[in-house]
């Protein structure tokens, strides 16, 4: 790992002014991506500014919006008992991920902040346009089994690999951003980017901007709800292909849906045409298909992945038919 | 159970050879740390602020095994090595060094992390527990027990952390099924498969309602 000064500030104020003053200095928190990215020789930040002392770990109920401070670890995020009753798919998602020790280190902001990425932005032999822009992509036309499906460009075919934030997308989260020009709010959506030109910036956070937390508003996502992760192993394996499903039925008919994928795209990546085409509807398996044939129009696939579209296809319908209980 | 290879008969002599090793890796590598680092003086923070510079150690104060220590790392240091390297506590394993494997297993504040993907500086006014903080003097612990008669390892190499998440994973109630046991164990790999075992070893201290 490369030296680097190490700075603990006090206060908030002084975790945004110090990153700010110091172009390579980076927030650490869990560290489990950047710490590994730094030992790897991926990134090289000359100063770490640990945050994990802010107090920024809550999980809260205000007017029915339950408030997830960025310092909260994903392991209690995933236990809290406000998690686990008003929105049950985040629980799911969260434990779909890693290990338990990196869910005892991890934190809701630093699995937000983890890199979008693939095998060859981690081999600093290799070209990748995402670690140095302007370099080449190695995956185009490389070893390219896990790569998007969704949204990519002639730049970067990397994927999100995670799971709490296809559920947080699902869930219409927002993210709750404190920076040098002062507080603002980012729907979760328009958080994470799309690769176009510059693969390089995974999400919109401006320099010494600093995520203090999430809100997700009241959603009537209680029980039908389901997280479905295929991947080559049973467990601690990054996902294929990820569904965040969850339903509002009511008379037999579904009121409204909401549908995210993971491992598809360079960001969370939401259906919001398949969900619409769920509206009214009653939840069967013949519906499931139509909407899941809907979620795949735009799918463009590569030498080695393109198995990902009939298996989104079919994890669609698998975790719709269990949200729905049919 | 850092100890468990000596028990082998196949292989007498064969810890001997391994400190011989280690404690020439660490004399070297102490000499080439006192040669490359600069004598400067690390300030500790005005209005609580705490700073290391680029090449400056900073002081950390931390509990391991019930022994509290103050000691002087770079920033760069991980928890790992500084248990294994500054410590002599190596019974904790560096495997990947990537967080993939779960060799490095410890808890911290009661919790199991891999060691290798925190700093120690991070870890200021903590309080770890490793493989060697376990038994009792001569008592092992029961899930070490039951490592053993379970024959939950062969190589031995991923044991340590096998075992401090194996404790973790009673403590936290997620050892009520062999399926909640597999998955709660995912992140750490055998790769002598003695799966079947662990599992066995775990189900068997749980199901004995000992206090872990």
């Amino acid at each position: 790992m490369n030296q680097f000064s190490y700075v603990r500030p006090a206060s908030q104020q002084a975790a945004i002014d110090a990153l700010t003053k110091d172009k390579s200095a980076r927030f650490i928190a869990g560290g489990t991506n950047l710490l590994d990215l730094m030992k790897n020789g991926v990134v090289a930040p000359e100063k770490l500014v640990d945050i994990n002392r802010l107090p920024l770990k809550s999980i809260t109920l205000n007017n029915n919006t339950l408030h997830i401070g960025a310092l909260t670890l994903n392991s209690e995020v995933a236990a809290h008992t406000l998690v686990t009753t008003r929105h049950p798919l985040l629980s799911q998602a969260l434990l779909a991920g890693a290990s338990q020790q990196l869910r005892n280190m991890a934190t809701t902001g630093g699995n937000m902040m983890q890199r979008t990425r693939c095998s060859y932005f981690y081999d600093i032999t290799m070209p990748c346009n995402k670690r140095t822009p302007g370099s080449g992509c190695s995956a185009i036309g490389g070893i390219n089994r896990m790569h998007a499906i969704f949204g990519a460009s002639d730049q970067c075919i990397a994927v999100h690999p995670s799971d709490m934030c296809i559920a947080l997308a699902a869930l219409d989260a927002t993210v709750l951003v404190a920076g040098p020009k002062g507080n603002r709010r980012i729907p979760f959506g328009e958080f994470h980017r799309l690769p176009g030109n510059t693969p390089d910036k995974d999400n919109n956070l401006g320099k010494g901007e600093l995520i203090t937390g999430i809100d997700i508003p009241a959603s009537p996502f209680t029980q039908n709800i389901y997280y479905l992760k295929v991947r080559d192993r049973a467990s601690y394996a990054f996902a294929l292909v990820s569904v965040a499903a969850a339903l509002d039925i009511s008379n037999n008919t579904i009121r409204s849906a909401r549908l995210a994928m993971g491992g598809v795209a360079h960001k969370p990546w939401r259906l919001h045409e398949a969900e619409k085409a769920l509206i009214g509807k009653t939840p069967t398996i013949e519906n499931f298909r139509i909407a899941a044939t809907v979620a795949t129009q735009s799918a463009r696939t590569y030498k080695h992945n393109a198995f990902k579209v009939p298996m989104a296809q079919n994890s669609l319908v698998t975790a719709l038919s269990k949200a729905a209980a049919v | 159970m850092s100890q468990a290879p000596n028990e082998n008969p196949s292989c007498p002599g064969k810890r001997d050879k391994h400190e011989a090793r280690r404690d020439f890796l660490k004399q070297s590598s102490a000499l080439m740390a006192l040669a490359l680092t600069p004598p400067l003086v690390v300030k500790a923070g005005e209005h609580d602020e705490t700073i290391a510079g680029l090449f400056e150690k900073m002081p950390v104060s931390l509990e391991v095994n019930g022994k509290a220590y103050q000691l002087s790392v770079e920033p760069r240091v991980t928890l790992l090595d500084l248990l294994r390297e500054q410590l002599n506590l190596t019974g904790t394993k560096k495997g990947c060094d990537h967080g993939q494997c779960g060799a490095c297993t410890v808890h911290v504040n009661g919790q199991r992390i891999n060691s290798c993907l925190t700093l120690a500086v991070m870890q200021e006014g903590k309080k770890i527990t490793t493989i060697e903080g376990l038994a009792q003097g001569d008592t092992l612990h029961p899930v070490q027990e039951a490592f053993i008669k379970h024959d939950g390892f062969q190589c031995g190499y991923c044991t340590p952390g096998q075992i401090m998440s194996a404790v973790a994973c009673i403590r936290e109630g997620h050892a009520g099924s062999p399926e909640e046991i597999r998955e709660f164990m995912s992140g750490n790999i055998c790769r002598c498969g003695a799966y079947d075992n662990i599992v066995a070893a775990i189900t068997a201290v749980k199901q004995g309602g000992h206090t872990v």
